[in-house]
């Protein structure tokens, strides 16, 4: 792909694709946490949660981020559900 | 205290670890350190005819582990190098052949008559692993900037840990400056970036190397081939020198040709 042809396909450089293939793929050869692991736990997450709170169950994200190649946490995003004032 | 025990090691399989292997020992044999290599690739030996020995094997690495050769028998001397030598691997037999023990005895038997041991690791990360890797004082790791490379360093680098044989080193190999300017290539930094190890030394991509192999003669010894420059200057810092790493933008005009002839390298 040529400097022209990535600019009208908005294109990112291959080289970013790879790196941030690398970086997923990676973080579960480290973890040893499988996708199909990493939905189950949410599927839990959303269960224990929804226990005590509503929540918008269709709009839970989780994923294994890396600041950096050293450090990698567990990062849920679980939104709630607008719930009307309360009255009294 | 006696030689250093040197691995080179990959998990990816065809990213330079025997190329590597011969360089280096030649640029360091070449410097005047006393160096042995050894091919621990049993079953699949290449590092003889890397460097162009094939001719002159009698006994190998088995003959020594099951005591029907001698160390010194076994040790084929390299013919531009007299510091130089080569034990190379079995071809008949497989990696079971081998201990990590039985490696770790030959090293001690062979340090205190060298400066250096380097030990030409097999792919994967099963025996033949464990067997390189066994008697090491330093892992090298050799990596492509290339996914599958760097994947399977990063599981080469946990493994290397785990051993308690860290941390380890890489030699990125195979670059192509041009390819990283377009951005259709993982740079120096970004290898970095994802595998967080300390960096031994960067390799340009080189015809040289080719050409090398099909003579049986390591590039390291060619002054005028980049890569070879590139693997003197490795031979230089596994002996402690700080040498800058190479500037790969450079090109390799008349100009900067010119410049090499009086300033040797980067």
């Amino acid at each position: 792909m040529n400097f022209f042809s990535r600019l009208a396909g908005r294109q990112p450089p291959s080289k970013q694709v790879a790196k941030d293939r690398l970086k997923l793929v990676l973080i579960h050869d480290r973890t040893d946490i499988s996708p199909a692991v990493m939905e189950q736990l949410k599927d839990e997450i959303i269960a224990v949660i929804s226990k005590h709170m509503d929540i918008d169950r269709d709009g839970v994200k989780i994923k294994i981020s890396d600041e950096s190649a050293t450090e990698s946490r567990l990062v849920a995003d679980i939104p709630l559900l607008k719930t009307p004032r309360r009255r009294r | 205290m006696g030689a250093q025990v040197i691995t080179v090691t990959s998990g990816k399989g065809g990213v330079g670890k025997t190329t590597a292997t011969a360089n280096i020992a030649a640029a360091l044999a070449q410097d005047g350190a006393k160096v042995v290599c050894i091919d621990a690739d049993i079953g699949l030996r290449n590092l003889d005819v890397v460097m162009g020995l094939e001719n002159r094997i009698v006994y190998d690495l088995v003959h020594i582990v099951e005591g029907s050769a001698r160390l010194r028998q076994a040790m084929i001397k390299d013919k531009r190098l007299p510091e130089l030598y080569l034990i190379p691997a079995a071809q008949t037999r497989d990696k079971s052949a081998v201990s990590p023990s039985d490696m770790i005895r030959i090293c001690d038997e062979l340090r205190p008559d060298f400066d250096f041991v380097l030990i030409d690791s097999p792919a994967g990360i099963e025996r033949g692993f464990r067997n390189a890797i066994a008697p090491a004082n330093k892992v090298v790791i050799i990596t492509n900037p290339e996914v599958s490379a760097v994947r399977d360093a990063d599981r080469i680098i946990g493994l290397v840990e785990s051993e308690q044989k860290g941390p380890a080193m890489l030699i990125l190999n195979r670059i192509k400056p041009e390819m990283i300017k377009r951005g259709d290539m993982l740079s120096i930094d970004d290898v970095l970036d994802v595998l967080a190890i300390d960096l031994l030394g960067i390799v340009p991509e080189d015809e040289q190397i080719v050409i090398g192999s099909n003579r049986g003669t390591p590039v390291a010894l060619d002054e005028k081939s980049r890569a070879g420059q590139a693997f003197r200057n490795i031979a230089k810092r596994l002996r402690g020198e700080n040498v800058p790493f190479m500037d790969l933008d450079k090109q390799d005009g008349f100009f900067s040709r010119l410049g090499k002839m009086i300033r040797p390298g980067g």
